[in-house]
């Protein structure tokens, strides 16, 4: 009689389509993103991310149309990140049907901005998404951008802090050392960062055996998201929560 | 929130509308953002008068979420707003370690509840740090716990009004949204 540990299946899509790659590299496409999101629904998924990896406005233009067809269907959370760079973004993706919107790159290169999406849409609508790496600074974890692939030098327990305290609602701590390699999630990581944060911890990255999900709930996180043991089908959600609850964690049947 | 609806055979309108509000066979009150901003917002429509008319003719009326927070006589958030005052208490931060209260969790509905039939011990999918922590005297008063007690719904005559987001949970939300379309 708790709260539930969430499972959340992540989407990235490109110009419409899913795609997911190793350390977000050889896109490989797996699908149609609402009729994805409809089998998640259905198959016991606690919320949905789609993660907007398109390289062009022109790709980008599908998204809200996606994001539309997609909660008109699916009756649960729907968070959406990628490309947001100003709160009238924010807005035309809530008015399509987005519950909570997810920030990176943008925030980091002005972070004015989560300020200004908190104050206008309240701090639990922000997702703020967090690529980070061992790196030479202060914590030993660096953030990163445009999916790892670009080192900022900035702290990534520093820039967590700061962001908390401009108001946001959520952490998605996605490891870019454990990305893609499914070799479990960055379990220091979530264990340090829970740390220093008081807002829900969203593990990201790495999961690729059932005892990896119960491993990042241990360490501190309170929602686990992976992308391609579910895409894939290496397991089914029903699989991850059987385990968790077999673990004794309190998940939704 | 519409698709739920339209499975019940109810046609919605999303309006500011004061003529369309006070004459729906049900208006649902589906707040968002900080409590301050959404009465402001609220009174700006003139949407305090329409629910105030409302509730005093018997006019059932939903509230979601900061929706539900508002019929509170205040809130704590961001320094305390007066509320619409239609339910007594105060709306205030909950006692746990990790805020938001972002998830989903049972609730513990009370036996008279009209909202919950069918749906007992239910997961419900909750966004917020804020809630009501009052008995609301005469009205069915259904619960949740995230650190401490607090309402998840509350049901008295023709007000209703709940915490947690029925049109993002699920089957269970949709089943909800139905009981109370049934009352209309």
């Amino acid at each position: 009689m708790t709260l539930a540990k969430r499972v959340i299946p992540c989407l990235d899509v490109a110009a419409g389509r899913v795609v997911k790659g190793v350390n977000f590299q050889n896109l490989v496409d797996a699908g149609d993103p609402v009729e994805l999101a409809k089998f998640y629904g259905a198959a016991g998924a606690d919320e949905l991310t789609f993660l907007d990896i398109s390289a062009s406005v022109e790709e980008r233009s599908t998204t809200l149309e996606m994001v539309a067809r997609t909660a008109e269907q699916v009756f649960i959370p729907l968070t959406v990140g990628g490309g947001i760079r100003e709160s009238r973004d924010v807005d035309r993706l809530l008015r399509a049907g987005a519950d909570k919107i997810s920030v990176n790159t943008a925030a980091i290169a002005r972070p004015q901005l989560i300020n200004e999406i908190a104050d206008r849409f309240g701090d639990q609508v922000l997702v703020l998404s967090v690529d980070a790496r061992r790196g030479e600074t202060p914590s030993g974890f660096e953030v990163t951008t445009h999916g790892g692939r670009t080192g900022t030098g900035i702290d990534a327990f520093s820039w967590i802090v700061d962001a908390a305290s401009r108001g946001i609602g959520e952490i998605l701590l996605n490891s870019m050392d454990a990305d893609g390699t499914r070799a479990g999630y960055d379990t220091e990581m979530i264990a340090r960062v829970r740390e220093i944060t008081h807002v829900p911890l969203i593990a990201s990255g790495g999961a690729g055996k059932l005892e990896d999900f119960s491993a990042a709930l241990a360490a501190g996180a309170d929602a686990l998201l992976a992308a391609s043991v579910f895409h894939f089908q290496t397991f089914t959600i029903s699989q991850v929560k059987e385990d968790l609850a077999r673990r004794g964690y309190e998940v939704r049947a | 929130m519409q698709r739920a609806f339209a499975l019940t055979g109810h046609e919605t309108i999303v309006t500011s509308d004061p003529a369309i509000s006070l004459k729906s066979d049900g208006l649902v009150v589906p707040g968002v953002g900080a409590y301050g901003a959404c009465m402001e917002q609220l009174i700006a429509v003139g949407g305090d008068a329409i629910i105030s008319e409302r509730v005093a003719s018997g006019a059932p009326i939903l509230g979601i979420c900061v929706g539900m927070q508002i019929l509170f006589a205040a809130g704590t958030e961001k320094g305390g707003h007066i509320g619409l005052g239609i339910f007594a208490g105060q709306v205030s931060e909950i006692a746990a370690p990790i805020l938001p209260h972002i998830g989903w969790n049972n609730v513990r509905s009370d036996e008279s509840s009209i909202l919950f039939r069918g749906l007992q011990n239910e997961r419900f999918y909750f966004v917020h740090s804020f809630a009501a922590k009052v008995v609301v005297a005469g009205a069915a008063n259904s619960w949740t716990n995230y650190g401490e007690d607090f309402l998840a719904a509350v049901e008295r005559g023709s007000v209703s009004a709940v915490q947690f987001h029925p049109e993002k949970s699920g089957a269970v939300g949709a089943a909800l949204i139905a009981n109370w379309a049934g009352i209309l």
